[in-house]
């Protein structure tokens, strides 16, 4: 995984409640056996008037003007800022790899659903969780002004308006450490190989049910 | 000191270790995988030189790229014609021979969509962990295991080190009390709950499903129930051992051993919240006052009674939440103030792990049986869950009851619930389905679905529009029996 690092990163604010996670990358994209390449279909449904399929060029599909990441402002944004509950739906990973490869490295919601939540994280995308009241000012600050930025800074749980106001945010430490330091969870628990066997024994003592291979 | 909720002794019953910073690291009993979420976390393993940690706690099958016609179906994975789709199962069949992980495959009997196959085989056991790259994992939780879904990565990271890296939910209580009215159903129970506390309602907890009427219900119904606890942002759904799972379970294939189950027995009897659980939240429902529900939106939240109107977002104070509903009523082509039975379908689709059990086949049977699909129906399909499933219904002379009816009768997948295989709604076409979602998009490009029981559905599928099954004669007489 990669580290996160400190980042003003430019933002584009896409004003919808429970986006869900077949909004965020449709059905048709999760045919695919790789990690990669989800970037152009990311949020495909609002983004082009037409239907999208796998492996099919872009560049030539009408675009819906209307949706706010078409809007040249918006270009190379890598903040994006949403409204509650944003990624609700399916467990799909396809969904932080679609932001991750579009660009995005840091999305800002008053909430978040359970499991995109600890699928961005595993991807190094930091999730950051405002109150409403606050998501609003920036959602009206990022609209009102052109090349609006955001400084995250994860090491001290802050995000920085151009002007200088800083919002503090909760993340648990442990998902902080990994991403700061772009650490593989799997090599992490392998430490502990000690530990699981020791459990592994007694519950298969407990609970020999459990295991058809005895 | 209160006593413990199921789910905090499922949790301390798993935990290998707790770490100072609030993470714990739980030990995973059954893992079951599908073609989709699967092939980058194999993929991982691979390049890291890593094996699976127990063979024996995976299980696989493909289920939401496998057609559903009977031509397509003979001719196996060559069947699939979509290029794409069908290298997804090829690479889960070729994944599952080289980890050496038993499968299920598309023409296996045995072979459906995950969350039906688990149960079905007693892969799925009470105190058990159960984990799948998929969020419906949740339906599990009905035999008090403790379920949910998971990404990619923890995938790879559940076959790599049987473990998952976790933070404990709070606990809520779901308690519904009282009878249900005939004709109303599980389905009906938790589109109420969802309607009530909302798709973000349960996020960040694990929810205990409680009360006279849960305890009523059989198996496949609780699973129905858990399956939608993901709808109401929850990761995991629970429901309490008691008589039902236990006769559920007797004889399944990977049951405990006739030497095993007494003592796996009495181990299950305690998996039931204490009587002294003090639950972070409590949600009281009344089964009596639950009416068939319908979904009128784009989120499983938007949800009425079937006597009800389609709402009014001028009605509603909060600006989102109007502009939310605005936007729903406008994909799904409805007005404000709308009656639901008034609401015409083009198509009817029964099906998905949330309602393709052999108890829901025979309750859509009920109604359909000696009707006639509508003429403005253009396709009432049945898709049951797994292979076992179908075999039953054909025992039981389902099959032969739609199929008079005008239905049409399919192999077991995922299928239009998800619509990644060919069955799909086309721009703008109208869908009573008995699946989980009714997201934009989720069963078609452009497609509108609304989310009712299977009795709901078969009795749209005879009327051409939304009815309310409890004013439908037919013959309930078992149609609740368990
Ligand atoms: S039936 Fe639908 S919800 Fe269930 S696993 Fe398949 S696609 Fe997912």
């Amino acid at each position: 995984m990669k580290k996160f690092e400190r980042m003003q990163g430019l933002v584009a604010p896409l004003d919808r409640a429970n986006v869900d996670t077949d909004l965020i990358i449709p059905k048709q994209f999760l045919k695919s056996i790789k990690r990669t390449g989800f970037g152009p279909n990311l949020f495909d449904e609002l983004r082009y008037l037409d239907e999208g399929y796998p492996g099919q060029d872009v560049s030539s599909r009408p675009l819906n003007p209307d949706f706010v990441l078409n809007q040249p402002r918006y270009r190379g944004a890598q903040v994006l800022l949403a409204r509650r509950n944003f990624g609700c739906g399916s467990s799909r990973e396809h969904a932080p790899w679609a932001l991750d490869d579009y660009g995005f490295r840091v999305v800002i919601a008053p909430s978040f659903a359970d499991i995109f939540y600890n699928n961005s994280f595993k991807n190094g995308i930091l999730l950051i969780t405002l109150d409403e009241a606050t998501v609003d000012k920036l959602f009206r600050e990022t609209e009102a002004e052109e090349g609006y930025r955001l400084d995250i800074d994860l090491e001290g749980q802050r995000v920085i308006t151009p002007s200088g106001e800083a919002f503090a945010f909760e993340v648990d430490a442990f998902r902080k450490h990994c991403l700061l330091e772009g650490l593989d969870d799997i090599g992490l628990t392998l430490e502990q190989s000690g530990a699981i066997r020791d459990f592994e024994s007694r519950h298969r003592q407990a609970h020999p049910w459990l295991f058809r291979d005895a | 000191m209160a006593g413990q909720t199921l789910y905090d002794k499922l949790w301390a019953q798993h935990l290998v270790t707790q770490r100072d910073d609030g993470s714990a690291l739980i030990y995973i009993d059954r893992h079951l995988l599908h073609e989709v979420t699967s092939p980058q976390a194999f993929e991982g393993l691979r390049l890291a030189g890593r094996k699976p940690w127990r063979r024996d706690a995976n299980l696989a099958t493909p289920d939401h790229n496998v057609p559903t016609t009977l031509k397509e179906r003979s001719a196996g994975n060559a069947g699939i014609l979509d290029d794409v789709s069908r290298i997804q199962v090829e690479t889960l069949d070729a994944n599952c021979e080289s980890f050496d992980i038993e499968e299920f495959r598309i023409n296996d009997e045995r072979q459906g969509i995950v969350h039906v196959v688990g149960p079905e085989q007693g892969a799925t056991l009470p105190g058990m962990t159960v984990v799948c790259g998929d969020s419906h994992t949740a339906t599990h939780g009905a035999f008090a295991a403790l379920s949910h879904g998971i990404g990619t990565s923890e995938v790879e990271h559940v076959l790599a080190t049987q473990c998952l890296i976790q933070q404990k939910m709070k606990n809520m209580q779901v308690r519904v009390e009282g009878k249900l009215g005939l004709g109303v159903t599980a389905k009906d129970i938790v589109l109420a709950v969802i309607g009530r506390i909302g798709t973000a309602g349960g996020t960040g907890y694990a929810i205990e499903f409680a009360g006279s009427a849960i305890r009523d219900l059989s198996m496949e119904g609780r699973m129905t129930i858990c399956n939608m606890a993901i709808e109401a942002g929850a990761r995991v759904g629970l429901v309490a051992v008691d008589d039902t799972t236990i006769e559920y379970l007797r004889g399944r294939p990977y049951a405990p051993t006739a030497e095993q189950w007494p003592v796996a027995v009495e181990a299950w009897r305690d998996l039931v919240s204490d009587a002294d659980a003090v639950f972070d939240k409590v949600v009281e429902l009344d089964a009596a006052a639950i009416e068939p529900q319908v979904t009128w939106g784009t989120s499983p939240e938007m949800v009425v009674n079937v006597s009800a109107n389609v709402p009014d977002p001028a009605a509603v104070e909060d600006e989102t939440v109007a502009r939310g509903m605005s936007r729903a009523l406008d994909y799904m082509g409805l007005t404000a103030g709308q009656k639901i039975t008034d609401i015409q379908l083009d198509k009817v689709f029964i099906g998905s792990c949330t309602n393709s059990r052999i108890e829901d086949l025979r309750e859509a049977a009920k109604v359909v049986k000696g009707r006639k699909v509508a003429d403005n129906i253009e396709l009432a399909m049945v898709v049951p869950g797994s292979g076992l499933v179908k075999r039953l219904a054909e025992a039981e002379g389902l099959d032969k009851i739609f199929i008079e009816a005008g239905f049409e009768w399919r192999e077991p997948g995922c299928s239009m619930c998800l619509a990644m295989n060919a069955d799909k709604l086309g721009a703008g076409e109208r869908c009573a389905s008995t699946s989980n979602r009714n997201f934009e998009g989720r069963q078609g490009y452009g497609g509108r679905t609304h989310l009712v029981s299977p009795a709901m559905a078969a009795a749209a599928a005879v009327e051409g529009h939304f009815v309310d099954v409890r004013q439908y004669d037919y013959d309930r007489a078992d149609a609740m029996s368990a």
